[in-house]
């Protein structure tokens, strides 16, 4: 099988990461709980894991950085977590539904939610977004690339737009954490939502956030925190306070072995290597006759996504066909990205996507663009 | 068979923090600097609920303090006790 819906999961993980939770799965036990050789070893992995991430993220101290099961329960905290009724939020088209439901559901609650279009090519336009701002207005909340087209945010931008007006900047990082460089302080990043299961190489099941030092976060549980027992509410300090419950601990020690081999690997030489794939595609298949390409593909960088439709086919049966016939793994439908699909009229047919990991090969780029044309030769 | 006894309880200096991560953050440079010591469960005189503690001979107080300030580790107290 050729794998290429690495946007949605990436499949293949570096080697270590599987070793790691093995071994975890053998021999730690429950962080935070106890003194034991067993419980230390646990909060040990975890700890480093805060560290390498605050690393990579550029935080001010590893307390800063909180572990949560994925991106969407990140997004879950910083929205429901931050946003008052009365309040004001600036959104996008380019949003998941892990930011537009919880938003909507703020909505019913009284908050005003401001959702920017885009233009034929998937971009949103900046000045529209700082004159969206008013008086009432909380936050910022962008994704850092579209999940659908590739198309990428300049989120340095944004954060100097939101720090210049004093409103919070919340960015989805779901598509670009482990592949494009992000520095929280540097971007004016107050909170940072990833999953580590997509390009970070890690588990799934696992993932978290920034929260900038000093930015009162509501949690979204409370419960088991391992220390402070008989006090009746959930500790406050960080990053305690937005984690309850026993954490995933055997898929942090893997998404610990991934951040190492990125660390070593380099993430802009996978960059590059995910970019070449993304554009050798995107050549082979621009010019077959019937393909409609969504996304902008001049802009100097993008996510290695390639998201496309052939002639009024159902996406799903093009997907359906590429996998049945060639045996390629692609995504069909929708995305959770209803806003997007709506904006580039693929409401109905979908669209088909392929992206790419850094174990993608040339070879295997060739064979798709080479199924492609057959399917639309048919 | 012989029971053992328990072991004699000695008066040191005993760290306590607010957040695991804070003990495990206290752990790592200890051992960078090579500040003796080791994390126990949270004595029961000094707090009531769970939690890590970090555990060291009394006279390494000036040499834990400096090493927490240094690194910029919160504590919640630092108090003598028997353990």
């Amino acid at each position: 099988m050729i794998y290429m819906d690495n946007a949605a999961t990436t499949m293949r993980k570096p080697k270590e990461v599987t070793e790691a939770v093995v071994q975890a799965m053998n021999s730690i036990g429950n962080a935070g709980r106890g003194a034991t050789e067993a419980a230390l070893s646990a909060s040990r992995i975890i700890y480093n894991t805060r560290e390498r991430l605050s690393r990579f993220f550029h935080a001010e101290n590893p307390k800063q950085i909180v572990f949560t099961a994925n991106s969407t329960e990140s997004l879950n905290i910083a929205i429901k977590g931050t946003l008052n009724p009365g309040d004001h939020v600036i959104t996008t088209v380019l949003e998941h539904n892990s930011v537009l439901r919880p938003l909507y559901e703020c909505r019913d609650k009284g908050v005003e939610l401001t959702i920017l279009p885009s233009d034929e090519k998937g971009n949103i336009c900046y000045e529209e977004m700082e004159n969206a701002i008013r008086e009432n207005t909380r936050a910022i909340i962008c994704t850092h690339g579209s999940n659908l087209t590739g198309n990428m945010v300049d989120i340095h931008w944004v954060g100097n737009i939101a720090k210049s007006h004093g409103i919070l900047f919340v960015v989805d990082a779901s598509q670009t954490a482990g592949v494009f460089p992000i520095d929280v302080q540097a971007m004016n990043i107050d909170i940072l939502c990833f999953t580590g299961h997509k390009s970070l190489l890690g588990p799934q099941g696992t993932g978290g956030m920034y929260v900038r030092e000093g930015l009162a976060v509501r949690p979204l549980l409370c419960g088991g925190s391992g220390v402070d027992t008989y006090n009746m509410h959930h500790p406050q300090e960080m990053p305690t306070a937005l984690e309850a419950g026993t954490l995933n601990g055997h898929g942090i020690a893997g998404l610990n072995a991934a951040l190492k081999y990125l660390e070593e690997t380099g993430i802009e030489e996978i960059e590059k290597k995910e970019t070449d794939l993304m554009r050798r595609f995107y050549e082979g298949i621009s010019q077959i006759k019937g393909v409609k390409i969504y996304g902008d593909f001049e802009a100097e960088k993008r996510c290695p996504i390639v998201t496309f439709n052939i002639a009024d086919y159902d996406s799903s049966e093009i997907s359906d066909e590429l996998f049945v016939t060639y045996g390629i793994s692609t995504r069909p439908g929708a995305h959770c990205a209803p806003l997007m699909h709506k904006a580039l009229g693929t409401e109905k047919q979908g669209a088909v996507r392929f992206s790419f990991s850094h174990y993608n090969t040339e070879e295997e780029v060739d064979a798709a663009i080479e199924a492609v044309r057959e399917i639309a030769a048919d | 068979m012989n029971k053992r006894k328990m072991r004699k309880k000695e008066l040191k200096l005993v760290v306590t923090f607010h957040t695991t991560a804070d003990a495990m953050a206290m752990e790592k440079v200890c051992k960078e600097q090579e500040v003796p010591g080791r994390l126990i469960p949270v004595p029961r005189v000094l707090s009531a609920g769970c939690g890590l503690s970090w555990c060291t001979e009394l006279e390494k107080r000036e040499v834990v303090s400096h090493a927490m300030e240094n690194a910029g580790i919160e504590m919640e107290a630092m108090q003598e006790c028997l353990v």
